[in-house]
């Protein structure tokens, strides 16, 4: 018998997947467009690099294009959406007792592997995400469902490179 | 007709929309398991299937509910947001963010769910991402030919098969069932270490209850089918129906012509008349388009693709196929579209040949859209009238009465064409197209 301290249960993936699909839904009927995250990570980032260093980012064409002279990277719907992501996350965590300020890691690493390979995996996936155009929400998930060809390919390869390199790292998942 | 114009519902209204449908994000994330890190990584060591199927049962029911309304004519598909394909570096990105996937048991939108319920490795993997989308500001410079390579733009794989959406979304949804049922089997052999024999390979009913209500609205979409353009502009009610009524999309002759001198803009002229009509006159730099062929996407994309300084005129000898054109144009979405006011038989009268070239006809059949003009022989776009804003064309001396002697080589002397310069009220305004980016684009 779970106490009611017990975070609860996960959604049945097909159902939550389901929910997914309603919500992606929305968002094209709504706004005309889908989900996304690494839209807004590019912006914050461009915002942060505004901040310290304001001339570097007039004179690099990828940031002024979002914060370049006058312009705010802060001003843009993807920045909105991640808040809202924040806070939807927050509240389902809360909702089912998963709010809990811990680390998760494989069973046979050290806490300290895990953050320099999170760090590492955050950055070639930023990288990526950015080349691709999209990460796995924008690219990935809207994408295939208004089924763009690129959208698929690009679904295709991220899962067929995360198997062929999850063998070689498999001491940091099992 | 959706998707909704955002603008009107102010900056906050905007801004609460979006934060709206990111919390619906980050709560279906969340209930799905995609904040735990193990979770995702144990999709790659086939143990635990669960982003496959979230993934996957999300993009078939989003797409199935887009089509769907779609096709019920409640969502203006050439509003939405499509991705467009840049098919090689899409694939290198997505390679890299394999690896950096199971590096890192993240990619960006679980990472922020991750970190939103307090999981340190989601914040850290976060920080790292910043960093990587930092990097690539900095250095896509050096191979930016690349980064815009095989751009193909709005591409579907309906488009691709050359089927009909209706039968690419049963081919999707099929597959991806497909892809679910094998999934199921390897979760059950290495997650649950279950033997072959004790595994069922019959889905649950449940299941296949659900399997066959998506595979049954798949079908409805397939059989309703999606709208012909000439549907989707009654569809688009009053907002479109309006500017016809009132004649705002009517511009005249001389509005074309000055627009033609403005070197900000880009004018297309596309002239709807057959073949014949063309070649004994056309408006200089028209293309001829069959209006049949208005709808085929060798001659749709283009015209989408435009830049945003372009403006399309559509021409036929009076009006009828012209608006029929812009009709079907408008509900695909091609912007700045207007219609030639009279065609080109108003064209002719306002800037005529000369009278041994083409003298007025009386029409021949009504309601097919006669040229009003009889011409001795196919002059194509080489008249002066067919490039009234040059200052060549009023120079052109008149091939009727043969030059005088001893004016023969002064241009602009002799008789010179002075075309009055008609007056217009003015139609055009240019609107630049205000598409919605995906949050990731």
């Amino acid at each position: 018998m779970a106490t009611t301290k017990d975070p609860r249960p996960y959604l049945d993936p097909y159902a939550a997947g389901a929910l997914l699909g309603v919500v992606l839904f929305a968002a094209f009927y709504v706004t005309g467009g889908g989900l996304g995250a690494s839209a807004a990570m590019s912006r914050v980032q461009t915002g942060l690099l505004d901040l310290v260093a304001p001339g570097h980012v007039d004179r690099v064409a990828y940031f002024a294009e979002m914060a370049g002279g006058s312009r705010s990277p802060w001003d843009h719907s993807s920045i909105w959406m991640l808040l809202g992501t924040i806070l939807g996350g927050f509240t389902s965590g809360l909702f089912n007792r998963r709010l809990k300020l811990e680390l998760r890691k494989g069973p046979s690493i050290t806490t300290s592997t895990r953050v320099v390979f999170a760090l590492l995996g955050g950055a070639v996936m930023g990288y990526g995400a950015r080349l691709a155009r999209g990460c796995t929400s924008g690219q990935a998930l809207s994408g295939g469902a208004v089924l763009s060809v690129g959208s698929w390919a690009f679904a295709i390869s991220i899962f067929a490179s995360a198997y062929a390199v999850a063998w070689f790292v498999r001491r940091l998942w099992n | 007709m959706a998707p909704f114009d955002l603008s009107a519902f102010g900056p906050i209204g905007t801004a609460l929309t979006f934060v709206a449908v990111g919390f619906g994000f980050g709560a279906v994330l969340e209930l799905g398991g995609f904040g735990d890190t193990r979770k995702l990584a144990g999709q790659f060591y086939l143990r635990d299937m669960t982003v496959l199927k979230v993934m996957f049962t999300g993009i078939v029911v989003a797409a199935v509910l887009v089509a769907g309304a779609t096709a019920f004519g409640l969502l203006d598909m050439s509003r939405v947001w499509v991705n467009p394909t840049y098919l090689w570096p899409g694939i290198l990105g997505g390679l890299v963010m394999g690896v950096g996937f199971i590096l890192g048991g993240f990619c960006p939108g679980t990472s922020v769910v991750a970190a939103s319920t307090l999981k340190i490795d989601g914040m850290i993997f976060l920080a790292g991402a910043l960093v990587g989308v930092w990097l690539f500001g900095e250095t896509v410079s050096l191979y930016e030919p690349f980064f815009n390579s095989s751009s193909m733009g709005r591409f579907t794989l309906a488009d691709w098969l050359g089927l009909p959406v209706g039968v690419t979304l049963l081919l999707v949804v099929l597959a991806a069932l497909a892809m679910f049922w094998a999934g199921g089997l390897a979760e059950q052999y290495v997650g649950q270490k279950k033997a072959w024999a004790e595994i069922s390979l019959v889905p649950r009913h449940a299941r296949k209850a659900a399997a066959a209500a998506l595979v049954l609205g798949t079908l409805v979409v397939l059989v309703r089918g999606q709208p012909t353009p000439a549907q989707k502009f009654e569809l688009l009610g009053e907002a479109a129906r309006t500017p016809v009524a009132e004649r705002a999309i009517f511009a005249h002759p001389a509005e074309v012509v000055a627009l033609r001198k403005d070197l900000s803009l880009r004018v297309a002229v596309l002239d709807l008349r057959q073949e014949h009509d063309f070649n004994l006159f056309h408006v200089g730099g028209a293309r001829r388009v069959a209006p049949a062929d208005l709808a085929r996407r060798e001659v749709l994309k283009p015209l989408l693709e435009q830049p945003a300084s372009t403006v399309t005129f559509l021409v036929a000898n009076g009006e009828g196929p012209a608006l029929e054109a812009w009709k079907a144009l408008r509900a695909s979405g091609v912007q700045n579209l207007y219609v030639v006011e009279g065609g080109v038989n108003r064209w002719l009268e306002l800037y005529p040949a000369d009278a041994c070239v083409a003298t007025p006809a009386a029409p021949a059949a009504a309601g097919e859209d006669p040229l009003g003009w009889r011409f001795a022989f196919a002059t194509g776009s080489s008249l002066p009238s067919a490039w009234p804003e040059l200052p060549s064309s009023r120079a052109f001396r008149s091939p009727c009465a043969p030059p005088a002697s001893g004016e023969a080589h002064h241009a602009g002397g002799g008789k010179g064409r002075r075309w009055p310069d008609h007056l217009y009220a003015r139609k055009v305004k240019l609107q630049s197209k205000a598409g919605v980016k995906g949050g990731c684009g």
